[in-house]
């Protein structure tokens, strides 16, 4: 096993991510206190509770979740992207480095800062509104694993781009939209039924449900319906990833 | 000992083109090996093969004795490539990119070792720029610095002297005299054939994705370079009807240059000699020149 290779990676990924504090850590942070103070405590404050909680205390997992899987796809997508597109892709792929290995070295550091992030906003929420966490250790446990499941995804994305307007393209149109309409501001069984229903279809529903269980405790999509999507989809992640490194897909010509 | 083993090398790209052709190679360990082609011949191919960043259609490659696909990882620590463009983050700092080299091969941290690679090439004072700061050339010998960071048995140099400044160039084949005096192979593409000439102890030729030629620098030139003998004489001499019969020249100015194949005859100096003395011509420049290996590659691709 090549520790000190993944080290390596997840060095200079980290390292990338101190040299750009303000793009990476602090933009996100200040966006979601936007959220905070425009959706939470000014808007939110006229609108009732929902499931018995506030609606600023509600919308914090949905932010979190937002802000985490953009950030999981940006991190993870553009720290392969970025050694495809100027050539630097050269030395890992002539490192007796394994794909597993550089899969790990990737996409742990996009966990890493995924996480970091996070965990501010959750901080940073705590100024804004009352928060009581029912199961934290499950809430941090479900945050490494949304963060590690989508850094994977932009992984491949990564991969996949063939210019910086595709590196944009999944989190832009799909992703994002996703994510708003997945429940990140409202709960699904406020939608008409029929929306409801075509909700359930939309998989990013089944992680922001899981992350505000681990919140509140009460959701209406049972933990372990969301947690095993949240597996499949890892699961899936993990095979395309098999697939692009056996057959050298986008890497090597 | 063999350093690189290849055989019935076929690769072909998903256009179609086929890039290399039943190549057959073997590199013995400690030898600097220079493949010389046109562009688009396939060096730079046969090389991303050997060190893993292209697939190859067929054929087999070990690395001392370590094959490229089933046993990648052994074969790749032996590696060190210094491809033909500057690819390096330019933000990062030099120390920092030849850390990262050296992680990346499982290597123990060494900072000395590492010092001791900037000093061989002159960096050491720019060990905490970043890269961005340097010039072309410095950032040429970055490149050559990150492949040497992990202490490689063999290093594979693509064009590594295209663009640089001729201080550079000298002090590159230092370096790299230097390496093979303590042990490392070395495979070298280019296109300066001086540099082939100056280093190498083989010699490849490649052109279209075949290799037509390998052989030692010495015999290559041996075997096809000319020796000639150049004579120039007043063309205003008497008694010149004597001689011009009997010799190939050519008409220059004033001048008659005579030119003497002394490859196949080795007779001819001296019977000139002989004749010009007999005859009471003077000579004022006698001139002997080899053919370089720049004419007899020209030669042979022109073939």
């Amino acid at each position: 096993m090549n520790i000190k290779g993944i080290i390596a990676i997840y060095k200079y990924e980290m390292s990338r991510t101190y040299r750009t504090f303000g793009q990476s850590i602090a933009s996100p942070v200040l966006s979601t206190a936007l959220y905070f103070i425009v959706f939470g405590t000014a808007i939110g404050s006229r609108i009732g509770d929902i499931d018995g909680v506030s609606y600023s205390s509600f919308i914090v997992p949905g932010l979190i979740m937002l802000t985490v899987l953009t950030q999981s796809l940006s991190n993870a997508s553009f720290g392969i992207f970025f050694p495809k597109f100027s050539g630097t892709i050269y030395e890992v792929l002539s490192a007796p480095i394994s794909p597993f290995e550089i899969t790990t070295g990737y996409v742990t550091a996009a966990t890493t800062k995924s996480v970091i992030v996070g965990t501010i906003i959750l901080i940073t929420s705590t100024f804004f509104v009352d928060l009581n966490i029912k199961y934290p250790f499950e809430m941090f446990c479900l945050l490494i694993l949304i963060s590690l499941t989508f850094s994977l995804f932009g992984f491949i994305i990564g991969i996949w781009a063939n210019d910086f307007q595709r590196i944009q393209l999944i989190p832009s149109f799909i992703i994002t939209p996703l994510t708003f309409l997945g429940g990140s501001f409202y709960s699904i069984s406020m939608l008409p039924e029929i929306w409801q229903k075509i909700s359930y279809f939309n998989p990013i529903v089944y992680l922001i449900s899981a992350f505000r269980w681990s919140f509140y405790g009460e959701v209406e999509i049972d933990i372990y319906i969301s947690i095993t999507t949240i597996f499949i989809f890892l699961l899936a992640c993990l095979l395309t990833i098999h697939f692009i490194f056996k057959t050298g897909y986008r890497i090597k010509s | 000992m063999t350093a690189i083993l290849v055989k019935k090398l076929n690769k072909y790209y998903d256009n179609g083109f086929k890039a290399l052709s039943n190549i057959n190679l073997e590199i013995k360990k400690g030898e600097i090996f220079a493949l010389l082609g046109p562009n688009g011949a396939g060096k730079s191919t046969l090389i991303n093969i050997i060190c893993g960043i292209n697939k190859k259609k067929d054929g087999e490659i070990s690395v001392f004795g370590h094959d490229i696909e089933k046993s990648y990882k052994m074969a790749r620590s032996k590696i060190g490539l210094v491809p033909q463009e500057i690819a390096t983050d330019s933000f990062e700092k030099v120390i920092d990119t030849l850390k990262f080299s050296r992680g990346l091969f499982n290597k123990k941290s060494s900072i000395e070792y590492l010092e001791m690679v900037l000093k061989s090439l002159e960096l050491f004072e720019k060990r905490n720029q970043q890269i961005r700061t340097l010039s072309g050339g410095m950032k040429r010998r970055v490149m050559i610095a990150k492949a040497m960071s992990h202490e490689p048995n063999i290093l594979f140099l693509d064009e590594p002297t295209a663009g640089v400044d001729v201080e550079l160039r000298q002090s590159l084949w230092k370096n790299l005299h230097h390496l093979k005096k303590n042990g490392v192979t070395i495979f070298l593409t280019t296109h300066y054939i001086e540099e082939a000439e100056r280093l190498a102890d083989r010699v490849g030729i490649i052109h279209q994705g075949e290799i037509i030629m390998v052989e030692k620098k010495d015999k290559i030139l041996e075997k096809l370079g000319d020796k000639r003998v150049i004579i120039t004489i007043n063309k205003t001499s008497k008694n010149l009807k004597n001689i011009l019969a009997k010799y190939n020249f050519q008409k220059r100015k004033n001048k008659l240059i005579f030119s003497l194949d002394l490859k196949n005859n080795t007779n001819s100096v001296s019977d000139l000699f002989k004749d010009l003395i007999k005859n009471s011509i003077t000579f004022y420049d006698v001139e002997i020149k080899k053919n370089n290996l720049e004419e007899i590659f020209l030669n042979l691709i022109d073939q």
